[in-house]
């Protein structure tokens, strides 16, 4: 999502926070998101009056209320449909959707994969905690198979949508993933997020401390998160360990795998790159690990040039304008035959 | 050849005529209803037709299944439907005549396509033996025309194959009716040179076609005779025929004009409100910009979410979609966003019958939402009214910040009549301004903006575009605090803001017209103004939606035979008009006429304790007048009804039927 602006504002992180205090659970991942876009934005240079953050229903859906911007807590899973109107009508606006894994998975599911690929210019927040914690405590679309929860006490028996697949899938132009134990990387992600044009579309590992808490902690913990998140890094080889030890490759088969550097050489490593039309490594890199148990890529998956939803609807208005000419409605009323009686 | 008979032929002049086309889904029958209704506005008559036509794209084709009619009604003066019961009927197959014959009253014309009646046909659309030999056609004036064949050799000269020129028999046809019916040729032939080129094979045996049914009309001694039927005397001005869906997607750019804010529709395609959407689709030149959305939620969605930012948000669907829309509903009333939510109603529950009409959408439009949630409800009563409809719509929406729900119908949607253009200085303002200042000064004596901020008169919250610098602020679904908007959980303030609410919506009233009677035997008013109270009427019929054409029409026969009936019909189905309670308890009987179960009736008697009788038929296809006409009829013999004339019964024919008797 990008901007036309004219000159940046200097703004600081209290400008950002409204007059209504957070009323989140103490400890959730939430607060951590609420920071870093309160911290971010200021550095963007952006006006409050033209952002506009809008969302579905969930805790994460509280988001907007928090943000001194413009900001509109809708209905369960439409945020992206309102989201699509909103920026067609006004493309001088930023638009953020703010999710979670139920409301843009489950109920929103539809909304949300029809906004990906028409390239609607949009920043999609996905609050990820595998878990629905507004309705305290049932398995979500991302929860793992057999999870044990109030409505499914003998293990669930759905398997989860991988959200990067589903979003490269749906033809998005922008995806990434990060999560709430590292400000800068969120910052980062929503900084690139936000300056893309079209539909970016960013999944945050977001701890549930009350429902789900520690969903996350194989990989984000201080301690295994060397070992067990893999940066991507545009045209850089990828590599992750304490000292960069693993690497990823690609086998003979087309196949991504996880390798010592050490035993295949450093040429031998998949360098990324975010910009490749052809959206199969991005997918290949999203199918890497099974879950947040085992290695896993964050960064942006893909990050490729396409022309967005808006300004092609502008184009085209243009287009037909400049051939019939602003409309009129008199001329409009009177375009079929027309007989007087006198 | 010319457009008037130089033949022997005799013409007799005939005040109007009920023509219908029918034929297989592929014969472009409801292209020949639409030229014929073409050169019938230019001949100055005073129209409406009926398009009925089967869901199924193309059924198996020689079926009863995929039988596809066109009626229109030509008249010399002002008349509201497309009549009930045919004059003429083309049958290109036997289907068509199978399905349309029992509605034609005996010594009605029918022009058979002889060439279709084979015996494959004929087993195809059920008969057992051949309907133009058993006898079954005795009762009327039958003509056999080998439509087929005679098509195929006049199209010889254009080359082209037998199975594309037979599919000019249609027009044919249209000129075989537009001989009978001394209408102009030139328009026809205009059009086709216009859609098809005037080098262009199918536009060369179009055209052929055409001439050599018109000529065939005149030179065979088969015919006695041809019909005139004259101009009517419409009010003066500019005239075009519209289609109900025509005529409401133009309202929808007027209103986006008088409001001067871009129109955004957010559409998913649904029968009968598709042409809506292609109809704003086309029009870019005025800035429109339209979505069709991945579904009827993201439809509405996306339409609130652009009246959010501004524009004014319109969706347009029927009732399945409606369905899926009511929780957006609910959220816009919530929200107190303007919104234009279109239903154009078809016979439910459920798919139902996607293509044919009904009014059994009303008590969803009302209350078809969870919590206290009113919206307010417009019904076009005629397709040209839709166009006004439309504006209304979206003036209540944009002055009240409110969804508003537009009602039309499947017969209103594809039928047509001619409509007087309005001129430009006849449209109203319906502009309204956006909060520029912060309204409120908080406890630290900054200037913020409050959203629930409310206009003392209307009632209508303070509306901020998003991109205002100042007046940030927040809205929701979550019930919010009076004034400041912010999330409230405040037992009293709930009801506060539930009240509020709901008296915006009633305060409408105060911003709609007063409901006029229609009621001759009123000396006061005569029939306008302050209604009711010294009328002699016995009977007051009440209508709203689609059926006002017959519901008139039914009305003005039944005082032909000298009854004094008085007829009002709703176009404010929610607020209702301010002195219906008043007229309603100025008639001893209230008759309400209805393509539903008795859903107005139900509300009347809700709303006012009316002890109102109903007429209800849902059979898809609209109100036949002289079916109103007969409940008029028995509602008044229900007691000592005063009977001005001769008391005729319902079956004879009255003469000067569906005139307005003053």
């Amino acid at each position: 999502m990008t901007m036309s602006m004219t000159e940046s504002v200097t703004t600081t992180k209290k400008d950002w926070a409204s007059d209504q205090e957070p009323r989140w659970c103490p400890g959730c991942g939430d607060y951590s998101i609420l920071s870093a876009m309160q911290l971010l934005l200021p550095e963007l240079g952006v006006e409050r009056s033209r952002t506009v953050f809008v969302s579905g229903i969930g805790c994460s859906a509280r988001f907007p209320y928090y943000m001194n911007t413009y900001g509109a807590h809708l209905i369960h899973g439409r945020a992206p449909a309102f989201a699509t109107g909103l920026k067609l009508a006004r493309p001088d606006l930023d638009v953020w959707v703010v999710s979670g894994d139920g409301d843009a998975l489950s109920i929103g599911g539809n909304h949300l994969i029809h906004a990906m690929r028409r390239n609607v210019d949009i920043t999609i927040l996905m609050f990820n905690n595998e878990i629905y914690g507004l309705t305290k405590g049932q398995y979500s679309p991302t929860s793992e198979l057999g999870k044990v929860t109030k409505s499914s006490p003998f293990g669930s028996l759905d398997t989860p949508f991988n959200p990067i697949s589903l979003a490269i899938g749906a033809e998005a132009t922008f995806v990434a993933r990060t999560h709430d134990m590292d400000r800068k990387h969120m910052m980062e992600v929503f900084r690139r997020a936000h300056d893309h044009k079209g539909s970016a579309f960013v999944e945050i590992y977001q701890n549930c401390n009350v429902f789900n808490n520690g969903a996350f902690e194989q990989i984000t913990g201080k301690e295994v998160r060397a070992d067990n998140l893999i940066p991507l890094v545009h045209g850089q080889p990828i590599r992750f360990g304490q000292n960069g030890e693993k690497g990823v490759t690609v086998d003979r088969y087309g196949r991504l795998r996880i390798v010592d550097v050490a035993e295949v050489g450093e040429d031998a490593l998949l360098v990324h790159d975010e910009t490749i039309e052809d959206p199969s490594i991005a997918f290949a890199l999203s199918r890497l690990a099974r879950g947040p148990f085992e290695p896993t890529p964050i960064g942006i998956f893909r990050a490729v040039s396409k022309p967005d939803y808006g300004t092609m609807m502008a184009d085209q208005i243009e287009k037909v304008r400049s051939q019939k000419g602003q409309g009129e409605l008199a001329k409009l009323l009177r375009s079929s035959s027309t007989w007087t009686v006198d | 050849m010319s457009s008037t008979t130089t033949s022997e032929h005799e013409s007799k002049v005939v005040d109007r005529a009920i023509i219908r086309f029918a034929g297989d889904s592929g014969d472009g029958m409801q292209l020949a209803g639409d030229r014929f209704t073409e050169a019938s506005a230019f001949a100055g008559n005073d129209l409406a037709t009926f398009p009925d036509y089967p869901a199924e794209i193309r059924a198996p084709a020689g079926t009863t299944a995929g039988v596809s009619a066109f009626q229109v009604q030509i008249s010399d003066h002002d008349i509201l439907t497309p009549g009930d019961a045919p004059n003429v009927l083309v049958a290109m197959n036997p289907a068509a005549l199978k399905v349309n014959l029992h509605e034609l009253p005996p010594g009605a014309v029918v022009v058979v396509n002889t060439d279709a009646f084979d015996q494959r046909n004929l087993t195809k659309a059920g008969y057992t033996s051949n309907p133009l030999d058993d006898g079954t056609l005795a009762q009327y004036k039958v003509y056999e025309v080998p439509i087929t064949s005679l098509t195929l050799e006049a199209c010889k000269p254009t080359g082209a194959k037998p199975r594309d020129a037979e599919r000019s028999k249609n027009f044919f046809a249209l000129g075989l009716l537009s001989w009978m019916y001394s209408r102009p040729i030139e328009v026809t032939l205009n059009w086709i040179d216009k859609r098809f080129g005037t080098d262009t094979l199918v536009g060369q045996a179009n055209k052929l076609a055409f001439s050599a049914g018109y000529n065939f009309g005149e030179t065979a001694e088969l015919f006695e005779a041809n019909y005139e039927v004259h101009a009517a005397h419409l009010p003066p001005g500019t005239y075009t025929t519209v289609s109900g869906n025509t005529a409401l997607a133009w309202g929808i750019i007027a209103a986006g004009e008088l409001a001067k804010r871009t129109v955004f529709l957010g559409s998913y395609p649904i029968t009968p409100a598709s042409d809506i959407l292609h109809e704003l689709s086309k029009h870019k030149e005025f800035g429109i910009k339209t979505l069709q959305a991945e579904d009827e939620i993201a439809g509405v969605g996306s339409a609130l979410g652009a009246a959010y930012g501004g524009a004014l948000g319109v969706t347009t669907t029927s009732g399945p979609g409606l369905d899926l829309k009511a929780e957006t509903i609910g959220l816009a009333v919530s929200l107190e966003l303007p919104l234009i939510v279109v239903d154009v109603q078809r016979a439910g529950p459920s798919t139902g019958m996607p293509t044919k009409t009904e009014q059994a959408d009303l008590l969803e439009a009302m209350y078809g939402r969870h919590g206290e949630a009113q919206v307010p409800v417009v019904a076009a009563k005629s397709p040209g009214h839709c166009f006004w409809a439309a504006i209304e719509a979206a003036r209540i929406a944009l002055k009240y910040r409110t969804p508003v729900i537009l009602l039309s119908d499947a017969y209103l949607a594809n039928g047509s009549e001619p409509w007087r253009i309005p001129e430009m200085s006849e449209l109203p303002d319906i502009s309204v301004s956006n909060a520029t200042e912060p309204n409120h000064t908080d406890n630290k004596g900054a200037k913020v903006f409050w959203p629930y901020v409310r206009d003392e008169a209307t009632l209508a919250r303070q509306w901020a575009l998003p991109g205002t610098p100042g007046l940030e602020h927040r809205i929701g679904g979550l019930e919010k605090e009076d004034g400041s908007g912010h999330v409230s959980y405040d037992p009293v303030n709930h009801e506060t803001m539930v009240r509020l609410r709901s008296a915006k919506i009633a305060g409408i009233v105060n911003d709609i017209p007063r409901l006029e009677v229609d009621d001759p035997s009123d000396p006061v008013s005569g029939g306008n103004g302050k209604a009711g109270e010294q009328s002699h009427a016995d009977l007051l019929v009440l209508s709203w939606g689609s059926t006002y054409g017959s519901v008139l029409g039914a009305v003005r026969r039944v005082r032909a035979r000298g009854h004094r009936v008085a007829h009002a019909h709703l176009v404010h189905l929610n607020p209702f008009p301010s002195n219906l309670g008043e007229i309603l308890s100025a008639y001893p009987k209230v008759l309400v006429p209805e393509i539903n179960l008795g859903q107005l009736a139900k509300l009347i008697r809700a709303e006012f304790l009316v002890d109102v009788r109903s007429f209800n038929k849902v059979q898809g296809i609209p109100l036949k007048v002289h079916e109103v006409e007969e409940a008029i009829l028995s509602v008044i013999s229900e007691e000592d009804a005063v009977v001005l004339g001769n008391g005729k019964s319902a079956k004879e024919e009255v003469p000067g039927e569906e005139r307005a008797v003053r």
